[in-house]
Formats: C-alpha cells, sequence, structure tokens
C-alpha cells in the first residue's frame, strides 16, 4: 500500500477526482434530458413524443451517474456526506420528488389510458422543472459554504434559475443534434433564447465565490495563478462567441455542424467545472471539512478503488455502446 | 411525534415502496429471458406475444424501482447520518459495489432491451435482457449482504467507535446472507409467478383465449407451484438461524414469553405488552418446540429472558413482529394451496387451462399482489424485530438519527406519501389497462424511435 506514498493522502485525492467526475458527467448527462423536460411545455403533442424518444434510453443510466457521486460521497467521506445532505434537507427531498415524477411519467404517459396522457406530461415538465431549480439552489447555497441567510438564500434562488437555463441550453442543443425539420428549427431557437442564461450563470457563480471566501480570492487572484489560470475563462468566452455565431447558421442545409453547439455546450460544462474544483479543493464541505479530514479509513478505500479500476472502463465502454447503438436522429413512429 | 420516530416512519415507508419494484423485475427478467429463449427454440409467437406483454410491465417496475431507489440512497445522508460515521468502512464499499457492477449494468442494457429490439441483432437483444436479469440481481445480492451484515454483524473490529473491516469475506458471506438472500430471490420469483398468474386469469375471465395468454397463466402457475414449497424450506432453515444469532426476534414472532419446553405453535393470540401475556391463545400443542428444536420438549427462548436487571426491554416490540410473520407464513400457505390446487386440476385428464374453475381463476386475481403483501410481512418481521438496534449490538437506531427539525421531516414524509399513493395507485390500474387492451388484440401504441441504431454496425464489432 505504500506504493505510490502514503495512502492517507493519496487516496482522498483519488476520491476527490472521481466524485468530481461522475458529478460532471451527471451535470452533462442529466443535464441534457432534465432540460428536454423542462422544455417540452413548449412543444406540441407530436414533438414532445419525439424529445422524449431521443432520451428514452440514455435517461436512466444518466441518473445513475448521480448514485454514483452520492455514493463515492458516502463512501468516500461520509462525515462531510452528512453535514452537507443534513443541510440541504428540504432541496434534496424536491428533487427526490421531481425525479420520481419525471422517472415513471417516461413510462407512464406511453402505456397509461390517452386520457391520462396530459396528465403524466405535466408531470414530466414540474418533475425536471423541480430536479433543476432544486440542484442549482444546491449548488447557490454551496458556493456560499452551506451558510443560511437572506443573502445566500438570494444567492442561491438565483443560481437555481440559471443552473435551469443552463440545462435546457443543453437540452436544446442535444435536441438541435437529434432531431430535424421544424422540431430542429425550434430547438435552435430555443437555444438562443438559452445562451444568456449560461452565462450569466457560470459569469455568478466565479464572481461570487472568491468575493465569498478569501480563500478562493487568493487562489485565483494572485501571481502567477492568475496568469496560468487566464485560459479557464479565456476559453470559455470563446466558445460562447462560436456558439453565438453557430446558432446564427443553424439548421444548416445538408445538416453538418448540427453536432456542435452539443460538443461546444459540454466543453463549456467542463471548463466551468475545473474552474470550480480549483476554487473549493482541498475542502468538501466549503471552509469547514476537507477532503483528508473525512475520509473513510485507507482499507476501505482501497477495496473500493480496486473494483472501480476494474469497473469503471466497462461502465465507460458499454455506456458508449448504447450512445452508439442509438445514434442518429429521433425518428418519428416506429413499432417496438 | 419526535424526529426519531418520523424518520423511521419515512425510511420504514420509502423502502417499503422501494422494496415492492425490485420484487417484481429481479425475477421478471428471468422470466423474460426465458419468454425469449423459447421464442428463439420454437419461433412460435405465443412467447413473443409472452414478451410483449410482461417487458411493459418490467419497464414500468423498473421505473418506479429506480426513482424510489434513488429516493433511498439519499435517505443516509440526510435521515441516518450517524449510520454512515460509525459503520461506513463496511456499508459504504457493499453500497459502492452495488452501484459499479449492478446498477450500470442494469440502466444501460435495459435501454437497449427496451429500445433495441427491431434495431440490434437477435442475439444482442438476448444478451441484454440476460445482463439485465443479471444485473437486478446482483442489486439484490449486494443490499442483501449489507443488510444480513446489520442482522449478524462479524469480520470487523471498533477502533474509537468506529467499525473497521478485518476480513471482507467474513462481511460478504455472514452467518444469515446466505439464508437471506435465497429466501429473497425466492420470495422475488413467487411474486412474479402469482403476479403472472393473476394477470393472465383475469385476461382468461374477460374472454382472451389466445396462446400467449394460455403459456403465461401455465407459466406462472408451474413456477408458483415448484417454489412454494422450496420458500418454505428455507424460510425454516431461515428461522433456524435467526434463532441462533436473534434469539429475541424469534420469541417475539413466537409470541412466547417464557423459556421452557413443549412450546405451542401460536396460531391466533393478542400479544399483551403491559402485562408480558398474550391473550386469546389458540395454539397447537408442542408446536414450537417442534419446528424450532425438532423435538416436543426442545427448550424454546422467551422474552422475558430479555429484560434488564433495571427493568429496561431489550426485546423488540411483540405485536408488530408476531402479527407480520403469521401474515407472512399464512400467504405462503395461501400460495401453497391455490397452486397445487390449479396444478393438479390442470394435469388432470390434461385439460389445462380448460380445467380450471371459474372461482379458482377469480381467486387468482387478487393473489396476483400476493406475493407483495408477504415479502412486505416477512421484511417487518426482519426489521422490526431488530430494533432497538440498527446492526445488531454496534448500533442502536437512535445513536444514528439526524437532528432534523421534526416539522421538517413531518412534511417530507407527508410529501412522499402521497406521491406513493398516487403512484401505487396509476401503476395497478395502468397493468389491468395494459391487460384489457392487450386482451383486445391492440397493437402495441407507436411510439417514436430514438435514433436509427445500426444493425451492421453492431453486428461488425
Ligand atoms: C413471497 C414472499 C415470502 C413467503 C411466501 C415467505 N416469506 Fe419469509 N420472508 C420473506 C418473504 C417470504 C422476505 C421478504 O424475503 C424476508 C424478509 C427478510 C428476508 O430475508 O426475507 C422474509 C423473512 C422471513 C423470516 C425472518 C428472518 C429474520 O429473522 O431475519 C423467517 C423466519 C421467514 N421468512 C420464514 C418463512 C416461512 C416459515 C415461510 C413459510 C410459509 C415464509 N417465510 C414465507
Ligand atoms: C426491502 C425491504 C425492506 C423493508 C420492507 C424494510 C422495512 C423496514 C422497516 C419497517 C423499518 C423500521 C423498523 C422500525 O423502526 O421499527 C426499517 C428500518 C431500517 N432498515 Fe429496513 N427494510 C428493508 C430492507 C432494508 C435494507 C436492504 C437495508 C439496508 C441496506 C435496510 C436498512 C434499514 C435501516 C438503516 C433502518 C433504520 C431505520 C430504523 O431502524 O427505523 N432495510 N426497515
Ligand atoms: C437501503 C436500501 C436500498 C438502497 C439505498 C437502494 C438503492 C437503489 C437505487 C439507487 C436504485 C436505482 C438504480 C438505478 O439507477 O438503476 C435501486 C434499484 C434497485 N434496487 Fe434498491 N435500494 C435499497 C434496497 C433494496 C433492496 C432491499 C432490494 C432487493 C432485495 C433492492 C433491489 C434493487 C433492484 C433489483 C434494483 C434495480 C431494479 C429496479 O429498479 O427495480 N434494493 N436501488
Amino acid at each position: 500500500m505504500t506504493l505510490f506514498g502514503d495512502p492517507a493522502v493519496w487516496l482522498p485525492l483519488a476520491f476527490a477526482a472521481l466524485m468530481g467526475l461522475s458529478i460532471l458527467i451527471y451535470v452533462v448527462l442529466d443535464g441534457f434530458d432534465l432540460g428536454v423536460g423542462v422544455l417540452s411545455p413548449l412543444a406540441s403533442e407530436e414533438e414532445k413524443d419525439r424529445m422524449i424518444a431521443s432520451i428514452g434510453p440514455f435517461w436512466d443510466a444518466n441518473e445513475t451517474w448521480l448514485v454514483l457521486a452520492i455514493g463515492i460521497l458516502l463512501v468516500a467521506f461520509p462525515t462531510a456526506h452528512g453535514a452537507i445532505l443534513t443541510a440541504l434537507y428540504l432541496p434534496v427531498a424536491i428533487m427526490l420528488i421531481g425525479l420520481i415524477l419525471r422517472g415513471v411519467a417516461f413510462e407512464f404517459r406511453a402505456k397509461a389510458p390517452v386520457r391520462w396522457k396530459a396528465f403524466w406530461d405535466k408531470a414530466f415538465f414540474w418533475g425536471s422543472l423541480m430536479t433543476s431549480l432544486s440542484q442549482g439552489y444546491m449548488l447557490g447555497l454551496y458556493v456560499m459554504g452551506l451558510q443560511v441567510t437572506w443573502f445566500t438564500l438570494g444567492f442561491a434562488a438565483i443560481t437555481a434559475v440559471f443552473l435551469t437555463v443552463a440545462y435546457s441550453f443543453i437540452g436544446a442543443t442535444w435536441l438541435i443534434m437529434k432531431t430535424d425539420g421544424a422540431l430542429q428549427r425550434k430547438s435552435v431557437a430555443w437555444a438562443k433564447g438559452g445562451i444568456w442564461g449560461v452565462v450569466l450563470g457560470m459569469g455568478a457563480v466565479s464572481v461570487a465565490s472568491p468575493f465569498v471566501s478569501a480563500r478562493i480570492f487568493d487562489k485565483w487572484f494572485s501571481v502567477p495563478e492568475i496568469f496560468l489560470l487566464a485560459p479557464l475563462p479565456l476559453m470559455s468566452a470563446a466558445l460562447v462567441a462560436l456558439l453565438w455565431y453557430a446558432l446564427r447558421y443553424l439548421p444548416t442545409k445538408d445538416d453538418s455542424w448540427a453536432w456542435f453547439p452539443f460538443v461546444a455546450t459540454i466543453v463549456l460544462f467542463v471548463l466551468g467545472f475545473f474552474g470550480m474544483a480549483y476554487s473549493f479543493y482541498p475542502y468538501v464541505v466549503p471552509e469547514q471539512l476537507t477532503i483528508y479530514e473525512t475520509a473513510s479509513a485507507p482499507e476501505s478505500l482501497f477495496i473500493i478503488l480496486i473494483g472501480t479500476l476494474f469497473v469503471l472502463p466497462m461502465i465507460l465502454g458499454y455506456t458508449a455502446l448504447a450512445y452508439i447503438i442509438f445514434r442518429g436522429k429521433a425518428t418519428a413512429l416506429s413499432y417496438d | 411525534m419526535d424526529t426519531l420516530l418520523l424518520s423511521r416512519i419515512q425510511f420504514g415507508a420509502n423502502i417499503s415502496f422501494h422494496i415492492l419494484f425490485p420484487t417484481i423485475t429481479i425475477a421478471l427478467g428471468w422470466v423474460l429471458l426465458f419468454f425469449k429463449l423459447r421464442y428463439n427454440r420454437t419461433r412460435d409467437m405465443k412467447w413473443m406475444e409472452a414478451y410483449r406483454f410482461w417487458v411493459k410491465v418490467f419497464a414500468l417496475s423498473f421505473a418506479m424501482g429506480v426513482v424510489s431507489g434513488i429516493t433511498m440512497s439519499f435517505q443516509f445522508g440526510t435521515n441516518w447520518p450517524g449510520f454512515m460515521e460509525i459503520v461506513g468502512n463496511i456499508a459504504g464499499p457493499l453500497l459502492a459495489y452495488e452501484v459499479m457492477t449492478a446498477f450500470f449494468l442494469e440502466a444501460v442494457f435495459l435501454g437497449i432491451m427496451l429500445f433495441g429490439f427491431s434495431k440490434v441483432p437477435g442475439w444482442l437483444h438476448t444478451l441484454a435482457t440476460f445482463l439485465v436479469a443479471f444485473g437486478t440481481t446482483m442489486s439484490a445480492f449486494w443490499i442483501i449482504v449489507l443488510n444480513s451484515w446489520m442482522h449478524t454483524p462479524v469480520g470487523f473490529e471498533m477502533r474509537d467507535g468506529v467499525a473497521h473491516a478485518t476480513d471482507w469475506m467474513a462481511i460478504i458471506f455472514n452467518p444469515s446472507m446466505p439464508y437471506r438472500f435465497t429466501h429473497m430471490l425466492l420470495a422475488s420469483g413467487l411474486t412474479v409467478a402469482f403476479l403472472i398468474a393473476g394477470i393472465s386469469a383475469f385476461r382468461w375471465l374477460i374472454v382472451d383465449r389466445s396462446q400467449g395468454v394460455r403459456a403465461t397463466l401455465t407459466t406462472g402457475l408451474g413456477l408458483g407451484a415448484l417454489l412454494i414449497p422450496v420458500q418454505i424450506f428455507v424460510g425454516d432453515l431461515h428461522g433456524l438461524n435467526t434463532l441462533e444469532y436473534q434469539p429475541q426476534k424469534v420469541a417475539a414472532m413466537e409470541g412466547n414469553w417464557e423459556t421452557g419446553p413443549n412450546v405451542p405453535l401460536l396460531l391466533f393470540a393478542i400479544p399483551d405488552e403491559e402485562a408480558r401475556m398474550n391473550r386469546f391463545e389458540i395454539g397447537i400443542p408442542n408446536g414450537a418446540s417442534l419446528i424450532l428444536k425438532h423435538s416436543a420438549d426442545g427448550v424454546v427462548p422467551g422474552l422475558n429472558d430479555f429484560v434488564a436487571e433495571d427493568g429496561t426491554v431489550l426485546h423488540p416490540r411483540v405485536a408488530p413482529v408476531f402479527y407480520s410473520f403469521r401474515v407472512m407464513v399464512g400467504t405462503g400457505m395461501a400460495m401453497l394451496l391455490l397452486s397445487w390446487a390449479a396444478v393438479v386440476l390442470m394435469l388432470r385428464k390434461r385439460r389445462g387451462v380448460e380445467g380450471l374453475p371459474t372461482p379458482l381463476l377469480w381467486a387468482m386475481v387478487p393473489m396476483a399482489f400476493s406475493g407483495w403483501v408477504a415479502t412486505l410481512a416477512g421484511w417487518y418481521t426482519t426489521e422490526i424485530g431488530r430494533q432497538p438496534w440498527l446492526v445488531q449490538g454496534v448500533l442502536t437506531t437512535k445513536e444514528a438519527v439526524a437532528d432534523v427539525p421534526a416539522p421538517m421531516v413531518a412534511t417530507t414524509l407527508a410529501a412522499y406519501l402521497a406521491i406513493y399513493v398516487i403512484l401505487l395507485g396509476a401503476y395497478v390500474s395502468v397493468l389491468f389497462y395494459l391487460a384489457t387492451k392487450a386482451s383486445k388484440g391492440e397493437r402495441v401504441s407507436l411510439r417514436p424511435a430514438s435514433g436509427q441504431a445500426s444493425t451492421e454496425l453492431v453486428a461488425a464489432e
């Protein structure tokens, strides 16, 4: 166990990285399918069917990344897990109810009597909305160090809205890639309407976190860090500009570049995520508990790590297989 | 009500709702594989019809299982932080292995199983069906390992008040795990057998005489008749194992107050905890001694042995354990009676389904949910019987609870309960709706496809 030096140092770090990775994958993947849910009331009946078909084979696996993330928090940093989740008791409950509603709506809307379909469509929308809003709210509260004051609650309310808009944006870009015709044109319009939310949301978090914490301020605004980190915001700004430009010309006649907004948005999410990860490291509970203070016993972490090294590549492999199998446009009616 | 009680009710409500659906999906996955393989072999459309219908039930149950499962995985943090702080070193890896080896497998291949039917080669679809069934069984394995470890904890040591694993093999193969896992898998098999039989009987009764219904009705009844004796046998072994490790639970199950020989098997009684005795006892003389010790004068432990000098009660509350155990065993007996009667009638003069009298078919319809009743009753016996411990002898339930304000727990509890009632109603009514629709021979509803899924590409790999 001393192969790489002290396991009490590198194991918590490895698990923090794993947890970060699964949160990131979750936000991107469930982000787009939650976004599709939030956008669903804007579409016609037939379009709704196609939108939901485009995420049908994926949503369950997408949500599993949340289970993995929370699982790693729980197994690797048990004290932090308790502290964070008890502090976020109500928003977590709202998120869970949202996830329940939208998850079952997928099945019920297709199987229940037709006269109930509109009801389950509403459940799908409200569930997606509740989930996105509560996740944004938790993000805001987390950035504010889980403190509860009028100011932090206000901030959390703002991030709730922005994250929801950001999810709808990535949802719209997914639809640009996965649909055609009128629905695709609509999706471009939705994306145009949503891009400001992404910009404002990332901006709000980037501006707020250094001002809430002097430690984070120093991490970013001292020499030489400020120069080393400059590419993060600069690349983000460049990507936003490119997205803006691309959306003006989409959809193209031969459907080229339809993939671009989705891919660019993923990169944007990744950049934003790295910025946050850099700010908060080494804390899991901001300014209170570090990953080293809360880590489980090394022998327990070790046994999970071994399993992870075998299983994670397999998971990524068959997830990729599913996306390959179901690539291409979501089409109209079929018989299975 | 205080936070502790509310949190317990909330946990009980959430897991009771959750377990309903895994109980179906664990075994239904294998039954679907069976239908698919029968079809591959015989090319008889009736197996395809059976597959088409039950895969819809599977998809619906799976979605219910997943969303309620996600609720479960947050519960530990929101309501029971002490659980992870004290036994996290053991519970954590087990839960992590469940996520990694089971949840992803099911979730990804479910997509292919449900949406890829006409898009991927037949062998890949059969493989996906197998992997989903395998995944659900793995889920059950890991969670039962954890749960049985909480009943019979071994393979660890306490350092500074925190449990540390010393022997993973001992933890995984802890003394009650083999019994609990087998009993649970059989429970799932029985639940599905009676669900299939019940819904098929319903279709038969509303004059659906298709070959598909015939096939599922006989499959369901046959499976039920096959599994129930095994379940009773395994249940008995499970009880003997519990007697060894948690005698106070068995004493509560039997409603036996005084340790001694020649203890009767109580068919009915009203345990009175104040007076520490039973009222209105009806029992079979020496029954409990015979079952638990295999001799009429075998000594069976009594509840009074589990009261400390100062009067503190160290055994669980008697009535809920006593009654729920009887509900489970009673349901098991009803299953035995019904399935064996049906099989005998079908074999007699080889009349098949036609040999079944209408009242028996009607009795099968409510029995469609008998598996749920027995499973829940069984879990209540087990879990309430472990109180006041959360991890037997290591951690009490009280020590693990979060200090979240009681009104907050009460509000969320009310919200969960409301949603569960609605969803359960919707689930059951959709089952019958799908059955009615299928009986009228309506086509599977048209739905848009998710993407192009090319056969060549996958075949080439
Ligand atoms: C279809 C479901 C079903 C049926 C018909 C039965 N059981 Fe069961 N039983 C379960 C489903 C179940 C369960 C839900 O799966 C439990 C809860 C925990 C466990 O491992 O299995 C359980 C628990 C359980 C326990 C408690 C174990 C403990 O202390 O932890 C005992 C002693 C039995 N069973 C015995 C029986 C007997 C003698 C049966 C004879 C009819 C029987 N069960 C039928
Ligand atoms: C699936 C079927 C299960 C059912 C129906 C069930 C039911 C219950 C019930 C009714 C209680 C409350 C007991 C009481 O307070 O009197 C309880 C407690 C609990 N069970 Fe289970 N249980 C199940 C499986 C599990 C599993 C698999 C685990 C762990 C992995 C588990 C962990 C717990 C915990 C942590 C509690 C704490 C709350 C408490 O003791 O009140 N249960 N369960
Ligand atoms: C405290 C206990 C439990 C927790 C935390 C838990 C957690 C979960 C989660 C998060 C999922 C969703 C997986 C996905 O995203 O695909 C799930 C599904 C599942 N769970 Fe549970 N669960 C618990 C108890 C149980 C028990 C007692 C059983 C069975 C014996 C069980 C068997 C399953 C199965 C088979 C599935 C997948 C199939 C389905 O969703 O129906 N779980 N569980």
